[in-house]
């Protein structure tokens, strides 16, 4: 029974690999002041993926906590990356440390090509999906925003493919709008924009390009004040998908009255 | 005593150490971690007791943290 209001909202959740999710907006929990101002910011972006990292503990620290001591892995679900990989190997080999932590089988696939822009390695990046999926992983591919090499990595079995807007942490928004409209005008699966999302104008804008959601991380934890930052970013996210939804109007080079052009005043 | 690698450096421990052992005394709760054993991951962590350590073994210990 829903009002007007609610019938015209997006209701449709966000299937990836046969898993509903209600946010279209999924967070990274790097780079944080602190695990409280962490926590806060990702409850209220309203996310349900968040992503972390594999790392060494560190034995040299009495008590080297773990980010599962400050995110409930009920409430969340956890999207293990493989950020800082260079090789296809390498990222295998973190994705199947992550697996095993027993969580799930998703990993949020990075092969990284160069350290100075962190762009992907895409045949490391496509060697690694076909791996994975043929361990039986659910494979969420970081990638550029060439088409054809999301075209091979839905071909290889990815549950999503992930474009960026513009190089990790860059914030520089979303450089190439013609490419990302059309890696989702010819996928099948998913396509989650992912990296360099500076601040809600950009999420917004890439929403409105039609894809299904955005992963950010710096934009929000950079931000002065992260958690009005997750608020404006979440907002944004739904703004700019309603906006996609809606269909906004045709662009026009001239100007149309919207006022009456009859029942004006004689002069 | 033996010598094995840990997250990348030497320790020395006790001969018939198992990894259950070696988790113990870092002070390391095996639910909250993963532990690959000579880059063999070791998905059942009720089989740490019975991993026995050698020398010139490599262990290496990961958990989640921060990232994007």
């Amino acid at each position: 029974m829903g009002t007007a209001l609610e019938t015209s909202l997006d209701v449709s959740p966000l299937v990836i690999g046969g898993r509903e999710f209600r946010s279209r907006l999924l967070v990274g929990t790097g780079k944080y002041a602190s695990n409280a101002d962490m926590v806060q910011a990702i409850e209220a972006s309203g996310a349900e993926v968040v992503t972390v990292a594999v790392r060494r503990v560190d034995l040299n620290r009495a008590s080297d906590e773990g980010i599962l001591h400050h995110l409930d892995p009920d409430q969340f679900f956890l999207l293990a990356n493989t950020a800082g990989c260079y090789t296809a190997d390498d990222a295998v080999r973190y994705a199947r440390l992550a697996r095993a932590a027993g969580f799930n089988e998703w990993v949020k696939l990075e092969v990284i090509g160069d350290s100075e822009t962190l762009l992907p390695d895409t045949a490391g990046l496509l060697e690694a999906t076909k791996t994975l999926v043929a361990e039986g992983f659910k494979v969420m591919a970081y990638t550029n925003d060439d088409l054809v090499t999301a075209l091979r990595l839905e071909d290889a079995g990815a549950v999503s493919v992930m474009p960026l807007a513009s190089p990790i942490g860059s914030g520089l928004g979303m450089l190439n709008p013609y490419a990302i409209r059309t890696i989702k005008q010819r996928l099948q699966v998913p396509v989650i924009v992912d990296a360099g999302v500076g601040t809600a104008s950009d999420a917004c804008v890439v929403m409105e390009q039609g894809v299904d959601g955005i992963l950010m991380n710096t934009g929000i934890a950079a931000a002065s004040d992260p958690v009005r930052m997750a608020v404006a970013m979440r907002l944004a996210v739904e703004s700019g998908r309603l906006a996609w939804l809606a269909g906004r109007m045709p662009r026009r080079e001239i100007a149309v009255a919207s006022s009456p052009i009859s029942g004006m005043l004689a002069s | 005593m033996i010598t094995l690698t840990v997250n990348g450096t030497a320790r020395e421990l006790a001969r018939n150490s198992s990894l259950a052992g070696l988790l113990g005394e870092l002070g390391i709760d095996r639910r909250m971690v993963v532990v690959e054993h000579n880059r063999s991951i070791l998905r059942d962590r009720d089989l740490f007791d019975s991993v026995e350590l050698g020398s010139g073994d490599t262990v290496e210990i990961v958990h989640f943290v921060g990232g994007g």
